[in-house]
């Protein structure tokens, strides 16, 4: 990719729907604009292959995953430059952005930064998990979306949120098999979130999500289960509930999203712990603006509130890009966009309490694996807790738990609760990993071949 | 584990450790070597266990593979192209890569 300018007006990272309709609000408003993705092609992953798919009966998918196609060719049709395959891996607070596209890597400056790089699903730490044929619902979803892949085996799915069920219907319309739903959201949720019924029936997920209950549950055994093993010799064959065994190919977890915050954290922006959505978001204005003068976060990874009001989110950060950099542009009213992502942001508090997962399925014990990569137990990260490890970061040292390929992002919340329970303290007291660029690997040869001016050559010259 | 909804298409050949294995165009790699019922793709460097992809978008780092020479890339992340060559990972990565 040549045509890559080394200054932008607004870099926005992440091509979800916040970074599309970020960026196709401001390319449009007269600021040039620069979209990186690292997946080969825009949506996120709530639209991913949007504009590719092999999928093309739209039942399958459905059609709130079809609107991702209007957002994509906005931003297409808004002259931003959208570069995908592009891996950022360094932000820092003087809105310099490391990217690298085919192997290439390269520093850019910006005036302002949109952070957008959504969610991740949370750490489903359970006894076999790393076995192959334990997968992500949202893995299996990705395989649907992006590239036409069904389950063919006996699939088994296990967890809760609203994505294990839109899965599971998305998978059965495909004419795939589910043999059963295992269903770990505690029964007692309910008591705290009826509170929140009232406005959850106004906004638009209750007749949809009660709609996809009764589709799934009419072709698939639904089962309580308060504990989930995978079980089997180097590859899955059977899962474990509450003592009761299936034979299975393939186990599907999910126990909801939280804000992929490593490209923001590792900027310096501020976060905190939100105890209702158990993960940590970063603190940030009502444009959403962050900490760090110049950086904005929208989308989930501003904190977990879908898919649709992600793009309102970027509509507003984007908005203040204009005003700050080009006030005379023609902008959108932020008033009726707020309006908009406050309705969307109804009925949250319900999900996230009915869904929240339970202290089982979120702080493992014994041998269960906390970090997939180093392969560090969960009895490891408690035994060093109690005899005096306070924070995630010294576990680093005394455990290698975070240091690995994943640089934490499938262990951090699973560390930071398991240090907070054998302290007794929060996991807000807790904290999170320090993180540090580069946030993704890139060769030392891309390092190396980096361009560097004569006054930095000379700073380190004797 | 997995089957393609639609076979039509799936024209492209690449290897995987020698192997010639069918692929879409707009597969990713990890997409293609699951379709081809590749059950695990490497084994780990800390207790040499067999992994396979997790997480598909990106941040799990468990379809680390070899392509075309570059060790340790995401699977998931590489789209595919005729010709490529793929291999997996055993135990500790090697040194020279």
């Amino acid at each position: 990719m040549t045509d890559l300018a080394s200054a932008y007006d607004l870099a926005v990272i992440g091509g979800g729907p916040a970074g599309l309709a970020a960026a196709s609000l401001a390319a449009r408003a007269g600021l040039s604009t620069v979209l990186f993705d690292e997946t080969p092609g825009v949506g996120g992953q709530i639209y991913r292959g949007i504009t590719s798919t092999p999928v093309t009966n739209r039942a399958v998918l459905g059609e709130d995953y079809w609107a991702g196609a209007a957002l994509a060719a906005e931003a297409t049709a808004s002259g931003a430059l959208i570069a995908t395959g592009a891996t950022v891996w360094s932000l820092d607070p003087s809105l310099q952005v490391g990217v690298s596209i085919a192997g290439r890597a390269r520093l850019i400056h910006a005036r302002r930064i949109i952070v957008a790089t959504g969610s991740l699903e949370r750490p489903f730490p359970i006894p076999g998990w790393t076995l192959p044929g334990v997968m992500t619902a949202g893995a299996a979803q990705t395989a649907l979306k992006a590239q036409g892949l069904v389950p063919s085996g006996r699939t088994v799915m296990a967890g809760s949120g609203p994505l294990l069920w839109l899965l599971a219907a998305q998978l059965l319309r495909a004419g795939a098999k589910v043999e059963a739903i295992l269903d770990t959201a505690p029964r007692l949720n309910w008591l705290r979130a009826l509170a929140h019924l009232p406005d959850f029936a106004l906004s638009p997920y209750w007749s949809k999500g009660l709609a996809l209950l009764r589709e799934v549950k009419a072709k698939v055994p639904v089962i309580r289960a308060s504990s989930v093993e995978a079980h089997g010799d180097g590859q899955l064959r059977e899962v474990v509930a509450d003592g009761r065994r299936q034979p299975a190919d393939l186990l599907l977890l999910h126990q909801g999203v939280v804000p992929n915050i490593n490209l923001a954290m590792a900027a310096g922006v501020e976060h905190r712990w939100n105890e209702r959505q158990l993960c940590f978001e970063p603190m940030l204005d009502q444009d959403f603006g962050s900490s760090v003068p110049g950086i904005a976060v929208a989308g989930d990874g501003a904190g977990i509130a879908g898919g649709t009001a992600a793009a309102e989110r970027g509509r507003l950060a984007a908005i203040a890009a204009v005003r700050a950099l080009k006030p005379d542009a023609a902008a959108p009213d932020p008033q009726a966009i707020r309006q908009a992502l406050q309705r969307e942001e109804m009925g949250r508090a319900f999900l996230d309490w009915l869904y929240r997962p339970p202290v089982a399925l979120r702080q493992p014990v014994g041998e269960t694996l906390a970090c997939r990569c180093e392969e560090v137990t969960a009895g490891q990260v408690r035994h060093m807790a109690r005899i005096g490890c306070e924070g995630p970061n010294q576990m680093k040292a005394f455990l290698r738990c975070g240091m690995g390929p994943c640089q934490g992002r499938l262990c951090g919340l699973t560390v930071t609760e398991l240090i907070a329970a054998e302290r007794e303290t929060s996991p807000a007291e807790v904290g999170y990993w320090r993180l540090r660029p580069p946030v993704k690997p890139i060769t030392l040869g891309e390092l190396a071949s980096l361009p560097i001016a004569e006054a930095e050559r000379k700073a380190v010259e004797r | 584990m997995f089957r393609r909804l639609d076979e039509k298409g799936a024209t492209l050949l690449l290897k995987v450790d020698g192997q010639e294995i069918r692929a879409r165009d707009g597969d990713t790699v990890a997409a293609a070597l699951l379709a081809a019922g590749i059950k695990h793709i490497r084994t780990t460097p800390v207790s040499g266990k067999p992994r396979a992809p997790y997480c598909l978008m990106g941040v799990c780092f468990d379809c680390l593979v070899t392509i075309d020479g570059v060790g340790s890339r995401q699977a998931c992340l590489v789209p595919v192209r005729e010709g490529m060559s793929v291999e997996t990972q055993q135990g500790k990565r090697e040194a020279g890569r």
